[in-house]
Formats: structure tokens, C-alpha cells, sequence
């Protein structure tokens, strides 16, 4: 445990000595209000058990129908893939990739990662690669944008409904919670402390 | 709020990793490459190498970008043998006439407002920073903050379109796909975010040390 710790502000500068923090509070830069670091409650524990529900979650929303829609007895069924697969083969490669990274491929590789670093340091040891796969996280995290596809969800079902019959699948649902469940497992993980843990070798 | 020197990593001979934030003591100061980072290998430097320069190569960029975005359409519905395409201005027409107001609203926010916002809050700060403005440097970095954490809601009108394409496909009664207008509008968001990515705060505060010296 350190007992004063020298931060410098990522957003103005100002170097800051911090003492100890209360488990739940964060220290906030005295310049320019930016959080500093937080001292996450329970971290490891809490944000073990939300990546492995958010990985349960994440099978179970690409594996069943998103949304099916029915109209003067046509019937069309799809998941996330299936979108990301009809604008690839309308010519629009580039929107299949920006979405086939943004809304599946980066935020599932996310709680991969995460589940790959936690579970080692849960049983005290140290997951192989760990600063190569920390850092590649941290260049994913900001691209993986599932809350963004949630309100695109919301938005299309309402479209949807002007003209057809619109019948929720399984996997919506299970996107549903996902996205707490992912946003909850953000707020838990505690970047600081596994950068430290990756720090002492 | 006390106004005496505050010492910053610049200022100390101290540079924090943009990465990992690890505070490194460093001999030489300047925005190049200094040493890579002990813990995350992470190339180490006290501001972002030719932040200024890069974040308006990539404004310019998106507001190139941002003009088909909005005159092509950005999909082409077809329904018994017509078809017609939407722009993103006339889609949010149709919507409030409709009187699917919220969804409009939500469309011209994520698709319109946002975009414009971010570049023209981007414009404003490189242009105070290269000025060395000293003006209100907290709500400057209030309007970073904002650009940062609003740029990927406009995603959403993209994931739209991917949703609608994969279940309008009914045949001869109703089809539904993306327009030209999507790819440029997908270069908009995410040169936007790269744009925003690039800038470094820290640029808005040094002004205000050089008036100290």
C-alpha cells in the first residue's frame, strides 16, 4: 500500500501528492476538476463477476434474433451479424467493418481481456502478456460503443412499428441488461491498480 | 482558490504517461520522444507530438467529409417497384411530419447537432490555444470534455441503417438499404473522435504558466 502517491493531472498538468484514498471516493484535480484516480470499492471481485455475466450475456445476444418483423405474411428475422453481413455484400465494406468492431468484435474482445487478466489475479498470480493486453485495451475501450447501439435499437423499433409488426427476440433482452452490466463492470474496474500490479514484476 | 505557483510535470522536469499514467522524471523537456515508458512501453513525451497540427488536419478533414454526408443520400428505401433516397435532412423532416418528434429529435441530435458541435468546439479550441488565449481555461476544458464523451452517440443513426438493412428485405414489397451518404458520414464520426483524441488538454493550460515566467 503507498502511502502518498505523485500524480500529475492528464488534463491540465498540475502535480498532485495524494495520500490515501477511502475505498469509494475518487481525488479530483484541484485545477481543472478532473478525476485524478478512484479508489474502487470491492474491484477485483465486482468487476470479475460482471465481466463473466456480461461475456454470458454477450453469447446470448449475438447467437439468438434481435428483431423479427412481419408484413402481409413475409417474415424476416436478424441478428447484429446478419446486418454487419447484408451491407457487406452491398458494397459498403467499410460501414460492415466500423460495425462489426464498434458493436461486436471490440466490446467482446473487452470483457475477454478483462476475464483474462482478473481471473489470474483473483487466484494471486500473473496472467502471461499482461502489459501487451492491457495496453491493446486500452486502445479497443474507446471504440467499443454497445450503448450507442442500444439507442439505435430503440430508434429502429420505432421506425419499424410506423409500417410492420415488430417482434422483440431473445436477444434483445439480453442486450438489454448487457449494457448495464457492461457499464457497471467499466465503472468497477480499477485501471489504476492493475496498471500497478503490472508495474511490479 | 489559491493562486500561488502551481507546479505542473512540465514545469518539474516530470512527464505522466498518456497511457498507463505513470509519473517518469525525465531530463530533457519538449514534445518529442523522450523515453519509452517503464511500465506500459509507451512512448513518453510532456504534451502530444504535433497535437495542434494534427487535430486540425483532422477537423478539416470531417468538414470536408460532413458535406456529402449531407446532400447524398444516406439510404434508399424501395417499396412495390419505387424507390427513393433519404437524405439525413429529409429523413428527420419526414419523422417530425409524421409526428415522430422524439425520433426526429434523436436523429437530428446524434446526426446534425453533435457532428457541427464537436467541430466547431474543436475550431474554437485549437484556435484559442494557438492564440494562447487565457480566457476561462476551466470551461475550456469543460468543452473538451463534452466533445470527448458526446462524439460516439452519433453512431447511432449508422446503426440504424445496419439494423434496417438486414430486415427490410422483402423482396419486391419493401427494401430498404444504405445510401452513399453512410460511408461518409462514418468517416465524419470517426475523424471526429480521432480529432478529439488527438488534442491535448493540457495545450488549453500552458498558456496560462507562460504568463507566470
Amino acid at each position: 500500500m503507498h502511502n502518498e502517491l505523485l500524480i500529475a493531472c492528464h488534463e491540465c498538468d498540475v502535480l498532485h501528492r495524494i495520500g490515501r484514498v477511502p475505498e469509494g471516493d475518487s481525488a479530483i484535480c484541484r485545477r481543472c476538476g478532473a478525476v485524478l484516480f478512484s479508489h474502487k470499492k470491492d474491484s477485483l471481485d465486482r468487476s470479475l463477476a460482471l465481466t463473466l455475466a456480461g461475456l454470458l450475456l454477450f453469447i446470448i445476444a449475438n447467437a439468438y434474433p434481435l428483431l423479427e418483423i412481419k408484413l402481409e405474411g413475409l417474415y424476416q428475422a436478424t441478428n447484429l451479424f446478419g446486418g454487419v453481413k447484408v451491407l457487406y455484400s452491398g458494397g459498403y465494406w467499410e460501414i460492415a467493418l466500423l460495425v462489426l468492431c464498434t458493436a461486436i468484435l471490440f466490446p467482446f474482445l473487452e470483457l475477454l481481456i478483462k476475464l483474462y487478466i482478473l481471473l489470474p489475479m483473483k487466484l494471486n498470480r500473473r496472467p502471461w502478456k499482461m502489459i501487451s493486453l492491457l495496453n491493446f485495451l486500452e486502445t479497443i475501450k474507446p471504440w467499443g460503443m454497445m450503448e450507442v447501439f442500444m439507442l439505435g435499437i430503440l430508434v429502429s423499433v420505432v421506425k419499424l412499428l410506423k409500417m410492420m409488426t415488430v417482434i422483440p427476440g431473445h436477444s434483445l433482452y439480453a442486450f438489454f441488461v448487457l449494457i448495464f452490466v457492461m457499464a457497471a463492470g467499466t465503472a468497477s474496474f480499477d485501471t489504476h491498480e492493475i496498471w500497478e500490479k503490472a508495474g511490479d514484476s | 482558490m489559491i493562486v500561488t505557483e502551481l507546479k505542473t510535470a512540465k514545469n518539474s522536469s516530470m512527464a505522466a504517461c498518456r497511457r498507463c499514467h505513470l509519473l517518469c522524471r525525465i531530463s530533457e523537456s519538449g514534445d518529442r520522444k523522450i523515453i519509452d515508458c517503464p511500465r506500459c512501453g509507451a512512448e513518453i513525451h510532456q504534451r502530444i507530438p504535433g497535437s495542434i497540427q494534427r487535430t486540425w488536419a483532422l477537423v478539416i478533414a470531417a468538414l470536408i467529409f460532413y458535406i456529402p454526408a449531407n446532400l447524398l443520400p444516406i439510404s434508399i428505401t424501395s417499396a412495390l417497384g419505387s424507390s427513393e433516397g433519404d437524405t439525413i435532412m429529409s429523413g428527420v423532416i419526414y419523422f417530425i411530419q409524421s409526428g415522430s418528434w422524439y425520433i426526429a429529435l434523436v436523429i437530428f441530435v446524434a446526426s446534425i447537432f453533435v457532428p457541427v458541435l464537436k467541430i466547431l468546439i474543436l475550431f474554437f479550441l485549437l484556435v484559442s490555444v494557438q492564440l494562447k488565449i487565457r480566457w476561462r481555461p476551466l470551461e475550456r476544458t469543460r468543452l473538451y470534455r463534452i466533445i470527448e464523451a458526446i462524439g460516439r452517440w452519433s453512431m447511432v443513426d449508422i446503426f440504424v441503417i445496419t439494423i434496417m438493412a438486414a430486415l427490410i428485405k422483402l423482396g419486391g414489397l419493401a427494401d430498404f438499404e444504405a445510401g452513399p451518404a453512410a460511408a461518409y458520414f462514418a468517416a465524419v464520426v470517426v475523424l471526429t473522435i480521432l480529432a478529439a483524441m488527438s488534442f491535448d488538454p493540457r495545450l488549453i493550460w500552458d498558456s496560462m504558466e507562460d504568463q507566470h515566467e
